[in-house]
């Protein structure tokens, strides 16, 4: 007898539709493991993480607070996924739109609210844009490896930000804290229900309904599912391919960025060294999981909300490194993938 | 003068190495046609399980080989997605990078503030005594005589042996592999193992030779340089070692810097290796479509034989 | 010494065998008879161990066997040339066929193995370096590697797949020639091929696949052209057409000293010449690998010229974008419907608007007009006759005839005065193939002018007005179908010229 691996006939429903969710499942049971290893006890650990984050109002306000900015850079990426472009560069997008933002609250002197928030975030989307349209220039002027480039810029983008506030964007009655000068309160989301949830949320969800609308019924979605499925005939109907990529690019790198200004607008209220504990890499899942939909991000998005409200809630109570996140993430797609396979494949005994 | 410059020079070889070793080992993956972004959580993976093992053990040697297999088995992992069951590269690759952030983070909790004796020098008599170049070749400790000899070894066995005309082969065109009996799985999977374990090793030199002690996140963004020099190296090792040793290099003259006292801030310092590194990207891929090296034809594409054009 | 029973394979939604029987004996040409689709590679495939059956049984030599992968086949003696070569273009001709080789040792010594390989190129006198990287080898040579792959692994059954395909026929009667030394050496061959001429010249026993079964058995003696043909075709219907002469003496396309060079700096096209008269429908042989892409490429705007003009009626479009080509009125088919045709993932309705998304017809503002769009594609997909499956099936479904009319539906819906057919019947049935035909012959008819690249001479020699041949990215001359021979057309095709210019 003989293993072997045939396609299936029609991709199998039923996988492709628990595919998702038996991932997460698999992940949390393998993460268990690990967490025992860690000398933590995961069925407490997991009850701790669904109390922290959906047991109460206030719990649940935390999590669509870390929903929030995941949506955004999720919304991006996945913008960019379409197009079978990889945006490995959201987390450095949200810390250029945090700057691009921040740089108007703090020195632009403008007065009125609408005024500021509007310019506010003008800035953030143009800086994530442009953040994201150096690798879009690059890849569409001469193929180079955007995956690289997007990712390497993360880290210019975060040495930058730490720059700025522990140098010259530094509070000066911050007690050499790295971070800026508060904002002024023309420059700050309204918040909801005496919690920390404020506008940016309801502007990600906005921001999912425009971009779903943007790539189903516009003739730019239609170009740039075309350029997705194949770049080829879309050059030969006269699409302009490099400028497409350069324009999706900047586009997802700026929706990133705006992730960046609902958090300092809306949550922290200045710029500070490590304003994001890795949304940007949970966006490139959040995009995978969602398979392309815009409001399939919004759905994921809150799922990760929880893990990171978690996760959160671990680090104080059995000092989990929050680094931890990472690695249940990772084991999230690995399990994902493994599943794709048996969505298109089957597998078959030979006798021989 | 001679002096400043050999001190350069020793601190160029000793930062490239570990990059070094990395880039060679997704230099392999690569050229079974499998994209490792996995590679900086490998080095982390590699450079806590070799911090762990010589901790314990008290021997560097268990360290490397720890360090080896820790990374081969992670590395398992992205080939059975990649090869076995034909899931995405980059996200796999991409998991196993996070993958390895997180729980070098949970099992290296314990181990940061603990010290290891790290290697020491072996001078290779007469050698080491030119002036220059003596000291930072030929005075290192063995890892490094290691990655030379690694050099020499995967070029001889890419173009010199037959397995290595069959991984060649089959990163340019697998079917036709298949179609002379060979096991595109087998040698692909075998491709993605030994690669990531030798990444590995490059993680284990930063936790046992740079710094003898496990910092949380200590590659720093290592692996995704070496990501970004197989391309620069245009898929051959002898070019890998130069590309490393050019951000050895850089390394060096930013710590020069900082120690010298310069005004300018360590962030800005910091940033170079990466700015410098999309530089060398872009430049060696405009340098790649001018025809100079060749990527391998069915890099990142899995292989399915029932898979009709 | 092989026996095949009752061999049933499918793909997803297709059955590719249904039931096919037959066996080769020992130092036989057998050939494999069949219109493209009627499952002979994927009957070879199975045999080569790539796929595995879902049903039936293979024997050797008396012996049932399975095979899971071809290293299996290969070490019973089976080896087979496909179709896409199985070459790496980057690596050396040596090491192509080193690795094809068994019992090579990991530490193997070059000179010794080179010596062994060169000794069988001598044995068939042919003009193969070793040394040369297999990309700088015309297609013919490539096949000859193949080949050698095979022999110097000592199988006793050979399987050619379509190997005439990429031949000048000089060069056919070479490989046919060498076909018969191997079948007196006692090696069985199965030849696979849909070309009557050959089959008549090469095969002791032809076996007739259609649809997935096989329709009969015949032994030389008991079989000629009609015969197969009938056999072949059975009671399928194929559309009907007739052409008229149509050409004008207007010009309506010009290629002035076109050259194109590709990424290794090479010509493509190398100062190439050519006219187009309106209604004419220009037949492009040549053995492929020659140009024929580059041109189709540069004329429909996926690549640019690095040398001389285009003109259309006297208008320089020399370079203009793919939209600015189709308004010049240049229209493709192209040859690999997925790679530059269509969009696989879209639905037929997205696919048929890919070059007028922009009008106004099917938006408005940046809305796309999705009943209009819909309104357009029942409208061609009644014209046409597209079998498009459910709404909004990703064209990926459909079959290769039905992409290839929502194709010609896309490309015809702005009536282009010219257009160019880049190999439109590759990989088709006949109905389907006959199809195209007519789409191209009535084209004709109301003034379209049709460049029609295609490898295959009978259906150049039918279809066309005038032949021009290339070579090497040249226009070698133009030859009249209606007086020329395959033999002159063939040395054409391999460069020489002996009347230049007499039809033109």
């Amino acid at each position: 007898m003989k293993l072997v691996i045939e396609r299936r006939e029609i991709s199998s429903r039923l996988f492709r539709f628990s595919a998702p969710l038996v991932s997460i499942a698999v992940a949390l049971f393998v993460a268990g493991f690990l967490l025992l290893a860690g000398d933590i006890n995961p069925l407490a650990a997991y009850q701790e993480i669904i109390v922290e984050s959906l047991g109460s109002r206030y719990g649940l306000s935390e999590t669509l607070v870390k929903t929030t900015p995941l949506i955004f850079a999720g919304l991006g990426v996945s913008l960019a996924f379409r197009m079978q472009i990889w945006n490995i560069g959201a987390e450095g997008q949200l810390y250029m739109g945090a700057m691009g933002a921040t740089w108007v609250a703090l020195f632009s002197g403008i007065q009125n609210h609408w005024l500021m928030l509007t310019a506010m975030f003008l800035a953030a989307f143009m800086c994530g844009g442009v953040w994201a349209g150096v690798a879009g220039f690059l890849r569409a002027r001469w193929q180079v490896n955007e995956v690289i480039v997007t990712l390497l810029m993360n880290y210019i983008a975060i040495l930058w930000i730490d720059y700025l506030v522990y140098g010259p964007w530094k509070d000066p009655r911050g007690f050499n804290f790295p971070y800026t000068a508060v904002f002024a309160d023309t420059a700050r989301f309204a918040e909801y229900f005496n919690t920390r949830l404020h506008s940016g949320f309801f502007l990600a969800l906005a921001c999912a309904l425009i971009l779903f609308l943007f790539i189903e019924r516009t003739i730019w979605g239609y170009e740039i599912k075309v350029i997705g499925s194949n770049p080829k005939a879309a050059q030969y109907a006269g699409m302009q391919t490099g400028m497409a990529i350069f324009g999706v690019l900047f586009l997802s790198g700026a929706i990133a960025g705006l992730a960046g200004f609902s958090e300092v607008a809306g949550l922290q209220h200045r710029l500070q060294h490590g304003i994001s504990p890795g949304y940007g890499y949970t966006a490139i899942i959040i995009a995978w999981l969602a398979k392309r939909s815009a409001i399939g991000v919004v759905i994921v998005s809150f799922l990760l909300g929880v893990l990171f409200v978690g996760g959160e809630s671990l680090q104080l109570t059995w000092q989990l490194p929050v680094a931890f996140v990472y690695a249940f993430q990772g084991l999230i797609l690995f399990f994902l993938l493994a599943s794709d396979f048996f969505i298109i494949y089957r597998p078959r005994l030979i006798r021989r | 003068m001679f002096d400043t410059l050999e001190i350069l020079l020793d601190a160029t070889v000793r930062a490239g190495t570990p990059i070094l070793f990395a880039t060679l080992g997704a230099i392999i993956n690569e050229r079974a046609g499998i994209i490792n972004l996995g590679i900086e959580g490998l080095m982390l993976i590699g450079a806590l399980a070799g911090f762990a093992a010589t901790h314990y053990s008290g021997s560097l040697l268990v360290g490397i080989l720890v360090a080896f297999v820790a990374t081969y088995i992670a590395g398992a992992i992205h080939a059975l997605i990649t090869v076995q069951l034909r899931g995405n590269q980059i996200v796999s690759g991409l998991a196993l990078t996070m993958f390895g952030i997180g729980v070098t983070a949970l099992f290296g909790k314990g181990m940061v503030g603990l010290t290891i004796d790290g290697f020491e020098r072996i001078a290779i008599p007469g050698l080491s005594s030119i002036p220059v170049i003596g000291r930072p070749f030929f005075n290192q400790d063995i890892l490094i005589y290691l990655s030379f000899l690694l050099v020499y070894l995967i070029w001889f066995f890419f173009y010199r042996t037959r397995w290595g005309l069959a991984v060649r082969t089959i990163g340019e065109n697998p079917a036709a592999a298949d179609t002379s009996g060979l096991s595109v799985s087998r040698y692909r999977f075998l491709a993605v193992t030994i690669g990531s374990g030798l990444v590995g090793i490059g993680g284990a030199y930063l936790s046992l030779a740079s710094t003898p002690m496990w910092i949380e996140n200590m590659s720093g963004g290592r692996g995704w340089i070496a990501v970004a020099l197989v391309i620069f190296a245009g898929w051959s090792s002898p070019r890998a070692l130069l590309g490393a040793y050019l951000f050895g290099g850089l390394t060096a003259l930013q710590l020069r810097f900082q120690a010298m006292g310069t005004t300018i801030s360590a962030h800005i310092l910091q940033m170079l290796p990466y700015f410098f590194t999309i530089l060398v990207l872009v430049v060696s891929t405009i340098r790649l479509q001018k025809g100079a090296g060749q990527q391998p034809e069915a890099l990142g594409l899995p292989y399915d034989r029932e898979d009709r054009k | 010494m092989l026996q095949i029973e009752n061999i049933r394979k499918t793909f997803p939604g297709v059955v590719a065998l249904d039931a096919v029987s037959f066996s080769v004996k020992e130092g036989e040409i057998h050939t494999l008879l069949g219109e493209n689709g009627a499952g002979k590679s994927t009957l070879m495939n199975v045999l080569t161990g790539l796929y595995h059956p879902d049903r039936g049984s293979i024997r050797l030599a008396g012996e049932e066997v399975h095979f899971t992968s071809p290293r299996d086949s290969l070490s019973r003696g089976i080896g087979m040339v496909h179709q896409h070569f199985m070459l790496v273009p980057a690596h050396s001709v040596f090491e192509n066929i080193l690795l094809a080789l068994d019992g090579v040792p990991n530490f193997f010594k070059r000179r010794e193995w080179k010596a062994k390989i060169q000794a069988l190129i001598d044995e068939f006198q042919l003009d193969l370096d070793l040394d040369t990287p297999v990309w700088k080898l015309s297609i013919g040579a490539q096949q000859w590697i193949e080949l050698i792959k095979l022999l110097m692994r000592d199988c006793r059954l050979l399987i050619l797949d379509e190997p005439t395909a990429v031949l000048t026929p000089q060069e056919a009667n070479r490989l046919f020639d060498v076909l018969r030394r191997l079948k007196e050496q006692g090696k069985s061959i199965i030849f696979i091929s849909h070309k009557m001429r050959e089959v008549m010249a090469i095969s002791d026993r032809v076996t007739i696949l259609k649809k997935g079964r096989s329709i009969d058995t015949l032994a030389r003696g008991e079989f000629d052209e009609a015969r197969l043909a009938s056999l072949m075709i059975g009671h399928d219907r194929i559309p009907e057409w007739q052409k008229n002469l149509q050409m004008s003496d207007e010009i309506v396309l010009t290629i002035d000293n076109l050259s194109v060079r590709n990424d290794r700096g090479l010509a493509d096209l190398d100062k190439f010449n050519l006219t187009l008269k309106k209604g004419e429908i220009l037949g492009i042989a040549g053995v492929a690998g020659n140009g024929q892409k580059a041109l189709a490429e540069v004329l429909t705007g996926l690549r640019n010229a690095t040398q001389g003009r285009i003109l259309a009626r006297g208008e320089d479009i020399t370079n203009s974008n793919a939209r600015r080509s189709y308004i010049a009125g240049i229209a493709h088919i192209p040859e690999d419907l997925k790679a530059i045709g269509i969009a696989p993932d879209m639905s037929v309705d997205e696919n048929l608007i890919m070059k007028s998304f922009k009008n106004g017809a099917f938006r408005t503002w940046i809305f796309q007009d999705k009943r209009a769009i819909r309104r357009n594609a029942e409208e061609k997909i009644e014209q046409f006759a597209i079998k498009s499956g459910p709404d909004g099936t990703p064209v990926r479904y459909l079959s290769g005839g039905n992409i290839q009319k929502v194709i010609i539906a896309r490309e015809l819906s702005e009536e282009p005065s010219v257009l160019v057919a880049l190999y439109p019947t590759r990989g088709l049935d006949i109905g389907s193939a006959e199809y195209v035909h007519k789409v191209i012959a009535d084209g004709a008819d109301q003034g379209m002018s049709t460049i029609l690249i295609a490898e295959d001479l009978d259906e150049l020699l039918k279809l066309s007005d005038r032949i021009a041949v290339m070579f090497r990215g040249r226009l070698i001359g133009y030859a009249d179908p209606r007086s020329t021979t395959r033999e002159e057309i063939g040395l054409m095709m391999s460069g020489e010229n002996r009347n230049a210019g007499s039809a033109a």
